[in-house]
């Protein structure tokens, strides 16, 4: 039969060959770790992959258009939905591309697996054409890597990477496989276990759990400093946060990555700590005398001059990673295992002691008085400019009640998103926290879509932010994903420019976002309804608009264009030295304070 | 254990998958996070040829040698890692080669010299040796500092490799 070149082959793909091909192999080794979805960008090093997946009935191959955004999409994915998440990129190029999303993923602890195309073998070495070095590029800002040489050993490395993203301190995990593996024939096998050194610990030390108890049951001023560890735990996890807060009558404050762990709605809510955390958050971590950290890991956004760091406190750190004990700040009592397991066990070892449920009235009236100071208050005039924070508390006010996904870009809008917009449950919330990447949310938004269709995904970004990924409204279109995008447009890089003004005498070094497009326009020629809105009058219709759309909407919110995110911290400082006010601004600073971030 | 607030060597025994990259982690690991690494040692142990055994000398105050030993531990291909220093009794030596011209007086010195440090010669010219010394890392420099002065060319040197004392695996 003779075949018009020209035309494309539409047939299928003969399968019963007797053997498969490592890239089947492949395949058939991520059915079976349960991946339904893979974001990806193709080329010319995983064709072999791409006609394996091709028309593939239970594996949805979502087609983005910039490889970091196949790994944040995989990172929304997997933030939202607790399954990991799955990227698939070509050698060189698309290999460099995924290196912010994977660095992004170890900073935040987030299960995902990549997947890159490599020369074939017998080229590694020869700067071939795009060649890259990915494991050696990859291994510092990966939990683990691998390039795959032997066919045979495919399907088990599969499972040894979906393995160790998922376990322990989960994390991003690469597997770089030439063409020529993808290509050859052989059997399936999965083979033994590897890594006979890898054996993370889930079950805390009981001793420690037991003294554990004497310290939260012998507190007068308790704290739960609560982090991402808890959410990685499962929603379990975030339930027994609550039945410890209940035993020890403590309020809880979380970090960037926590919220969501602990109710916002809840009494014992202090609202988020750290250097855009709340007066009485920090104040209460600075008074306490016991303080529960729970998978958390005392980050210098949240400790501030670790010197000053609530010095008289006994500190309790529950956390998966022994790394993470005594690294920056030093406690009198280290719990390795997972928060889920550890928590199970105190609250069960409390319950078996017949310990009575204390009062701490006193702290509560010390809270009573920081809760007082209002330091997230704000004026919103009845008319006229947006303030962000309004908007931002319209947003959660009117959405609410759908129990949202927010996905944020970096910035100032991000700080106000996690002041004041609140979190009852996990997974509900996803932001960059530790490596502050710009352009996160928007991917990140679009792999929470995918994993979770119903929901009400909203990515609350900045003008400048969203730029850096704005090509993925067209993955939206294509896969009808009713994402939403919310900007704060303040024409600024607001979070860089308030820097400049509390710290470089309010020199604004290109920290302006100048010839900025219309994004309306720029979101109808997507395909996305677009939706302008000025004045504060016309920002309830604006967010019902947006609600009432079925498919994906861009609202480009004009706030103040030179409004402060405060309460703040500066770099450096104690807890005790927050800036509550704009008005309490210097406007410069110290040579050493200068070189802090 | 004692917990020493000053920095000091800390002989740490790595054992590793032996896998592609396993010791760029581990190095890597070292200069990523700003520690030091004095003296580095790698080599096959095992019968199957699948584990090796790194010995790293570092510096540091016990609490950052507690670190390091913790991220060492968190690598994947990591089994286990011992603190020789804190774990105590142990056994360090050093090998090296050392390759020293000289003729006349000089050549009757090297001599004295390697005897008093028990090297032996395992190569010799009418105006060259390489001896072969063993010993602590102290002792091994001593030598070569002597043989410094008398005419030094060139040395290869092993590293640190150590072992704890006993019946017992460190
Ligand atoms: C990829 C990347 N580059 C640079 C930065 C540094 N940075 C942090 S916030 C910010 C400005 C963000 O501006 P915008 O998105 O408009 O948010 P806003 O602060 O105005 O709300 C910049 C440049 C970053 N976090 N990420
Ligand atoms: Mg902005």
């Amino acid at each position: 039969m003779a075949i018009n070149p020209l035309l494309p082959r539409l047939q299928t793909k003969q399968t019963d060959d007797v053997m498969p091909s490592g890239a089947e192999n492949l395949v058939k080794a991520l059915l079976e770790e349960g991946v339904d979805t893979v974001f990806g960008y193709p080329g010319g090093a995983v064709l072999p992959i791409y006609d394996a997946l091709f028309d593939h009935p239970k594996i949805r191959h979502v087609l983005v258009r910039h490889e970091q955004a196949a790994v944040h999409a995989a990172e929304g994915y997997a933030r939202s939905t607790g399954r990991p998440g799955v990227a698939l990129v070509t050698s060189g190029p698309g290999a460099t591309n995924t290196v912010t999303g994977i660095t992004d993923a170890l900073m935040d602890s987030i299960p995902v697996v990549v997947i890159t195309g490599q020369v074939p073998t017998h080229l590694i070495g020869t700067d071939a054409f795009q060649e890259c070095d990915t494991v050696g590029i990859t291994r510092h800002c990966s939990k683990h890597n691998y390039l795959v040489k032997e066919p045979a050993a495919l399907a088990s490395t599969v499972k040894s990477a979906f393995r160790i993203a998922t376990t322990g301190r989960p994390g991003p995990v690469v597997i770089d496989i030439p063409k020529d593996v993808q290509v050859e024939d052989v059997p399936y096998e999965q083979g033994g276990r590897m890594h006979g050194g890898y054996n993370p610990q889930v079950k805390g030390d009981l001793s420690a759990i037991e003294t554990a108890v004497d310290m939260l049951a012998a507190a007068e001023r308790p704290i739960l400093y609560v982090g991402g560890g808890t959410i990685n735990s499962g929603p379990g996890a975030a339930q027994l946060v609550a039945e410890v807060q209940r035993m020890c009558d403590a309020p809880v404050t979380a970090t960037l990555m926590g919220l969501g762990a602990f109710p916002a709605s809840h009494d014992a809510w202090l609202g988020m700590l750290g250097m855009h955390g709340t007066y009485e958050a920090n104040m209460a971590m600075n008074q306490c005398d016991v303080m529960l950290c729970i998978g958390a890991r005392y980050d210098d956004r949240v400790t501030g001059r670790v010197d000053a760091f609530s010095p008289a406190s006994k500190k309790i750190h529950i956390d998966i990673d022994r790394s993470s004990i005594n690294k920056n700040i030093r406690v009198d009592l280290g719990i390795v295992g997972d928060v889920g397991h550890v928590l199970e066990d105190l609250t069960r070892i409390w319950r078996s002691r017949g310990l009575k449920r204390p009062s701490h009235e006193e702290w509560w009236n010390r809270i009573k008085g920081w809760r007082a100071k209002g330091s997230l208050d704000f004026d919103q005039p009845d008319s006229g400019e947006i303030l962000p924070q309004h908007a931002i508390r319209r947003l959660y006010e009117m959405t609410r009640a759908k129990s949202p996904i927010i996905t944020t870009e970096v910035g100032q809008h991000q700080m106000w998103a996690a002041q004041h917009f609140g979190f009852d449950k996990p997974n509900k919330w996803l932001t960059s926290g530790g490596l502050g990447t710009m352009g996160y949310g928007l991917p990140a938004a679009i792999g929470a879509q995918l994993g979770n269709p119903n929901a009400l995904v909203i990515d609350i970004a900045g003008e400048a932010s969203i730029q850096m990924n704005i090509q993925e409204l067209a993955t939206a279109v294509q896969f009808n994903l009713p994402v939403k995008v919310f900007v704060l447009n303040n024409e600024y890089m607001g979070m860089v420019r308030q820097w400049q003004d509390l710290t470089y005498s309010g020199r604004r070094a290109h920290s302006y976002s100048d010839a900025l497009p219309d994004f309306v326009k720029l979101a109808e020629a997507y395909g996305w309804k677009g939706i302008r809105v000025e004045d504060v009058g016309a920002l309830d219709g604006a967010i019902e608009d947006m609600m009432e759309t079925q498919g994906p909407v861009f609202v480009d919110c004009h706030v103040a264009k030179v409004e402060n995110c405060f309460p703040m911290i500066p770099s450096g400082a104690a807890h005790t030295e927050m800036i509550l006010h704009a008005n309490e601004v210097i406007g410069a600073v110290e040579k050493d304070a200068e070189a802090l971030v | 254990m004692m917990n020493s607030p000053i920095a000091r060597p800390h002989t740490l025994a790595i054992t590793v998958d032996n896998e592609p990259g396993a010791l760029a982690r581990i190095v890597g690991m070292f200069s990523a996070r700003g520690y030091n690494i004095e003296s580095l040692s790698v080599a096959d142990i095992s019968e199957r040829h699948d584990v090796s055994r790194i010995t790293v000398v570092t510096s540091g105050d016990d609490h950052t040698v507690e670190q390091i030993k913790a991220q060492l531990e968190r690598l994947i291909p990591v089994h286990r890692v011992s603190d020789l220093t804190a774990e105590g009794g142990h056994v360090e030596r050093e090998f090296a080669l050392v390759k020293v011209r000289g003729t006349g007086e000089d050549r009757l010195e090297a001599m004295r010299l390697a005897d008093i440090y028990r090297a032996r010669v395992v190569d010799a010219t009418m105006e060259s040796f390489v001896f072969e010394i063993t010993g602590s890392t102290d002792k091994v420099d001593q030598f070569v500092d002597l043989m410094r002065q008398i005419g030094l060319v060139e040395i290869g040197k092993s590293g640190v490799v150590a072992i704890s004392r006993g019946a017992e695996a460190s």
